[in-house]
């Protein structure tokens, strides 16, 4: 089963957020966005009421709120269901945006991987724009229209990258640009932009639909709300679970049926490796941070394994255009075969630290920089199990 | 009058670009039809769409060489790709990509000689909570296991038979 626990998703009833936002004027809608605290859902965790009333704020002709449904984390799978379960509170949760910002377009940019998503999608649309939710004076408020399309990614995780999937938007490579000038101020076409998460729009309805207070009282004060989490790994019922941000990961793996994990990968690929001594650490931004991702090791799995699969990931992902990140992993990978073979001497291990070090600070956008993280934490945890590894070609 | 089968895919690429507006933002979308239509992305039609958007063919072949999912060469009529990402490793890939390797004779990133499959690995399809899974053209298949790779594959052989690439259907 996909779902695994309570949805608060579900219960929310449909268009009260746009009811509720439309009777406030754009401000209002913002401050609401603004008081609930409600950081990014897709992992980086910046502020998405700061985010609304910089692109407010900011001049244009024409302004864009964009979706980003590129759900490429190694281990996540949340914005999927959304999108199946509840399309309609993301085009709600755009259209709101729309609002507060004065912006006229959307875009869902979805990965290429879920193009079997899209028919149901459009069908959304559709029966959205009939209903007088998109369009032209939406809702009966004269003078506010606001619509959607949906564009198709052609299968880089890199996307995933605001700045990355402003380009490939714009017909280019999905290279990411230097920030700032920020897409709220210069973003796609050069116009303000407002890039967020499927799951972000979802709860800007929720927060709407609710109020800021309600949402301000799940979770912890820098972890305001609800999350959900994609558990995937050795458990015994994989799946989305919705947690109040702050809840420990020990709890997350009772739920799921993985108690007797050895570690967890919280945050997919570029996540962090948390064993299981400080399984009482929390899933929140000012602790163990993630867009969703939960990946469990049960006790037979060897953790250099983990990391092997995750920098072939990234020497596969990596666009290639600064250094850090395009020779960083692919030092990294060898390092973590040499290690697997027992080869690697402490000196080495050491250099593979530093270069690790490098590539946080060096890279040039958040894939570079998020890489190395498994690695290091791997590492870190699990030092013990390396240095004992036996040469495989050594014969018993 | 008769033309060649140059003019006739320029007038295709043509019709495909009047749809999406001549303009560079539109060059994926424009890209991804080009592929529905003709299965591969030639120096050709590169060239063409480069002509018509006023841009160099470099930048396209740029476009085309950055995504996974648009390809200069023909690839098979059903394209398989496997997810290799950690999830799908944990739940069995290995053993579905051997039976794979097996059942269709080539390698990854191979196509077989009939032209009609084309082996891939993919990274994360987002199935973590059914891995292993796998994509055939844009339809996903979960808890794949050794077994129902042969189930996967004669249904497209099944479909091959109607009319290319259609709905694939596994008992």
């Amino acid at each position: 089963m996909t779902i695994c626990n309570d949805m608060t998703l579900a219960a929310i009833e449909p268009d009260a957020g746009l009811a509720a936002a439309l009777k406030l004027d754009r401000a209002g809608v913002i401050g609401e966005i603004r008081r609930s605290g409600m950081k990014g859902r897709g992992g980086a965790g910046f502020p998405t009421g700061v985010k609304w009333n910089l692109a407010a704020a900011a001049q244009g002709d024409r302004k864009f709120i964009v979706c980003n449904a590129d759900e490429g984390e190694p281990g996540t799978f949340k914005d999927r269901v959304i999108l199946t379960e509840w399309p309609g509170r993301v085009f709600e949760g755009m259209t709101i945006a729309g609002y507060a910002v004065g912006a006229t377009e959307g875009i869902l940019y979805l990965r290429g991987e879920y193009a079997y998503l899209r028919h149901g999608l459009e069908q959304c649309l559709a029966k959205r724009r009939e209903e007088h939710l998109l369009g032209n004076d939406i809702c009966g408020k004269t003078g506010f229209g606001f619509d959607v399309r949906i564009h198709m990614g052609a299968g880089a995780y890199v996307c995933g990258e605001e700045t990355a999937l402003i380009e490939s938007l714009e017909g280019r490579r999905g290279e990411a640009r230097n920030r700032p000038p920020f897409p709220v101020n210069t973003g796609l076409g050069g116009m303000p932009t407002i890039v967020n998460n499927v799951e972000t729009f979802a709860w800007a309805t929720a927060i709407l639909a609710r109020g800021a207070d309600w949402f301000k009282a799940i979770g912890t004060e820098q972890s305001t709300g609800p999350k959900m989490l994609s558990v995937s790994g050795d458990v015994e019922r994989p799946g989305v679970y919705e947690f109040p941000l702050g809840t420990p990961i020990r709890e997350v793996l009772r739920a799921a049926g993985g108690e007797d994990a050895k570690a967890v990968v919280v945050g997919g690929a570029s996540g962090q490796c948390v064993p299981a001594n400080r399984f009482a650490r929390t899933v929140s931004y000012e602790d163990v941070a993630t867009g969703g991702a939960v990946i469990v090791f049960g006790p037979g799995r060897n953790m250099l394994d983990v990391a092997e699969n995750f920098l072939e990931f990234f020497v596969d992902e990596s666009c290639g255009q600064c250094t850090p990140c395009r020779i960083g992993n692919v030092k990294l990978l060898e390092g973590v075969r040499r290690l697997k073979r027992g080869e690697c001497s402490t000196q080495q291990l050491r250099e593979l630290r530093a270069l690790g070090e490098t590539m946080r600070v060096a890279s040039k956008c958040g894939l570079g920089q998020s890489s190395p993280n498994a690695f290091l934490s791997i590492i870190e945890h699990f030092r013990r199990e390396i240095p004992s590894r036996v040469p495989v070609t050594v014969e018993a | 009058m008769l033309s060649t089968q140059q003019e006739q895919r320029v007038a295709e690429i043509d019709a495909i670009i009047e749809r999406h507006g001549r303009s560079r933002s539109a060059l994926i979308p424009i890209l991804q039809d080009v592929q529905r239509r003709h299965d591969a992305i030639g120096d050709f039609a590169m060239q063409a769409i480069a002509d018509r958007l006023g841009i160099h063919p470099v930048e396209v072949y740029g476009v085309v060489t950055f995504y996974a999912f648009l390809n200069e060469d023909c690839r098979g009529r059903f394209v398989i790709r496997l997810c290799r990402t950690i999830s799908c490793d944990l739940a069995g890939r290995d053993a579905v990509a051997n039976q794979l390797r097996n059942d269709l004779g080539i390698e990854f990133g191979g196509t077989t000689a009939d032209g009609r499959f084309t082996l891939e690995w993919a990274n994360c399809i987002g199935m973590c909570d059914q891995g292993p899974a796998l994509l055939v053209n844009d339809q996903v298949f979960t808890h794949v296991t050794p077994e129902k790779v042969h189930d996967i594959l004669s249904a497209c052989t099944r479909a091959f038979g109607l009319h290319g690439a259609q709905e694939v259907q596994v008992r």
